[in-house]
């Protein structure tokens, strides 16, 4: 079976300060990976660069594209790479504002994917943004209105609606839970959960929140100081970890 | 005027912007970046287009100049004022005689021909610039012909007013390529950009921006499938020459709420007045 995306050998250095360092992975269609690891352990920069965001020092991030199979996300053109971050790919931030056009209302949100990729038709991109609003338990009847009436958990189900309305077939995620409070969590956690298994996502994840990971993850990568120190199965990783730093984490979660 | 150089700018100067117009017109509707120059006129007033009209200024033209298609605006005034002083030039207010129109927020009504140029002053050149602030963004943008986000514009129009309300400024995709801002020109005007037999030129003094439509170019306004381009105006007849066709000023003419609408192209208007048309506000 062909990876999704397969990555190999990224590094990523800010001058002196290591980002990632040898980071490697594969993620199948249809699977959830987690990546956990403290602040700082170079999560977020593992996940800028294979989405594009950011130019790794080196490695590959090649990506099984619809039309012309496996291709190096890197060496692709930039109107190639941002055709395909908003057609096939989707980024949800962790801040929904990075994610939103905070001026424009909840349905052109929703809808300026599908007129970046060439939908003319008013009535049906309406149709759709109403749809997908629905879909992610926001009210149909606020579709004009602007995110900055939204709550945080509203403005965090918009962006996933933006995101996922162009039916994208992976989805990189970070801190999608960060900063909302913890039944807002869990409702976007049951929502997403759906969303992936609905409509077959593979899906990247990017947290330092355990819980997430176990309930959303099928793999589970750990990392420290920009390195990979573990992976595999998450059940498998979270229940008995193997390497130290792992095990620290593990305990380390505050029974409730 | 032994003072001046020909039409006021140096020789050095017109040529940097020549060739800022070719460039303009080998890629239509691409913004070229030019070195603008200070002129003895605040910005706003016209900067952009008094440089490329004075670029594509020779001794024998007529040039005639409108502000909201009137000849006797103050800023049309100026303008032609400055060209007969500096460069010499003949100026008219009749649009069949000239052969450089500049032109502040309208096209003339009568058609162009081959042998014209028509100059626009342009204040904001980038069309997506309320839509989106970084100028780096925008021109990766036009690179890269990422313009879904001028159809959100158009959409959040629908979604609150019913319909598309942007009625000037309405932007264009020129020959399939480029999304070009068409100065705040009335949407009435847009059809009369595509497939012109004249020259066009944009200035924008401030913004440092010469773009350019060539002679019958392909112009398209931006709609939706369902909702499609309607280059409205006031439905009314014009008041003193009774045209039923063109673009019009509501003018108001008492304190107790009345009003006529007359024809916003002054030359147009008394045209069809001396071959003796007359609308019923008419003396």
């Amino acid at each position: 079976m062909t990876p999704l995306l397969s990555v190999e050998g990224l590094n990523k250095t800010y001058g002196a300060h290591l980002g990632c360092r040898d980071v490697g992975l594969d993620l199948f269609p249809g699977e959830v990976l987690g990546i956990v690891g403290e602040s700082g352990s170079g999560k977020t920069t593992v996940l800028n660069c294979m989405a594009g965001h950011l130019v790794p020092d080196r490695g590959r991030v090649v990506f099984d594209t619809r039309a012309k199979g496996p291709r190096d996300v890197l060496t692709m053109s930039e109107s190639e790479r941002r055709m395909l971050g908003r057609t096939d790919w989707a980024f949800v931030h962790q801040n929904a504002r990075d994610g939103l056009r905070m001026g424009v209302s909840a349905g052109g949100n929703v809808g300026e994917r599908l007129m970046a990729v060439g939908a003319r038709n008013y009535g049906r991109i309406r149709q759709t943004a109403e749809d997908w609003l629905t879909r992610v338990e926001i009210d149909a009847a606020r579709i004009d209105d602007r995110p900055t009436t939204f709550s945080g958990g509203m403005q965090q189900r918009l962006q996933i609606a933006r995101n996922l309305v162009t039916g994208p077939r992976l989805v990189f995620m970070d801190e999608p839970t960060g900063g909302l409070d913890v039944s807002v969590q869990a409702r976007l956690l049951d929502l997403l959960r759906g969303l992936v298994r609905d409509m077959g996502l593979s899906a990247i994840i990017v947290t330092h929140d355990l819980a997430v990971v176990r309930l959303l993850a099928d793999r589970l990568l750990v990392m420290k100081s920009g390195e990979v120190v573990e992976h595999g199965l998450t059940d498998q990783v979270l229940d008995d970890p193997q390497h130290g730093y792992t095990q620290l984490l593990v305990s380390s979660v505050l029974q409730a | 005027m032994s003072s001046y150089t020909f039409a006021y700018l140096d020789e050095q100067t017109k040529r940097m912007i020549r060739r800022a117009i070719l460039k303009g017109l080998a890629i239509p509707g691409y913004q070229v970046p030019f070195a603008s120059r200070e002129m003895p006129m605040p910005y706003g007033w016209g900067t952009g287009g008094v440089q490329v009209t004075a670029a594509v200024l020779t001794p024998g033209d007529c040039l005639k100049v409108i502000d909201q298609g009137a000849d006797d605006t103050t800023n049309a005034v100026s303008i032609r004022a400055f060209f007969a002083k500096t460069a010499g030039v003949a100026t008219t207010t009749r649009t069949v005689e000239a052969s450089v129109i500049q032109t502040r927020h309208r096209i003339p009504e009568t058609a162009l021909g081959e042998d014209q140029i028509l100059v626009y002053q342009v204040p904001i050149p980038e069309p997506l610039r309320f839509l989106e602030p970084r100028e780096t963004e925008t021109r990766r943008m036009h690179s890269l012909e990422d313009y879904g986000l001028m159809h959100v514009k158009l959409y959040e129009d629908i979604a609150r007013h019913g319909h598309i309300a942007t009625a000037y400024a309405y932007p264009v995709l020129v020959e399939g390529r480029y999304v070009m801002d068409p100065s705040p020109i009335p949407k009435f005007d847009n059809p009369k950009l595509s497939g012109n037999p004249a020259i066009q030129l944009f200035g924008a003094g401030r913004e440092q921006r010469i773009y350019a439509l060539p002679p019958w170019c392909e112009v398209v306004s931006l709609d939706f499938e369902d909702h499609p381009f309607d280059p409205s105006k006031a439905d009314h007849a014009c008041g003193l020459c009774g045209a039923g066709d063109s673009y019009l000023d509501e003018v108001i003419v008492d304190d107790a709420g009345g009003r006529m609408f007359v024809c916003s192209d002054t030359d147009y208007c008394e045209g069809r007045q001396a071959q003796g048309h007359r609308g019923k506000d008419a003396a």
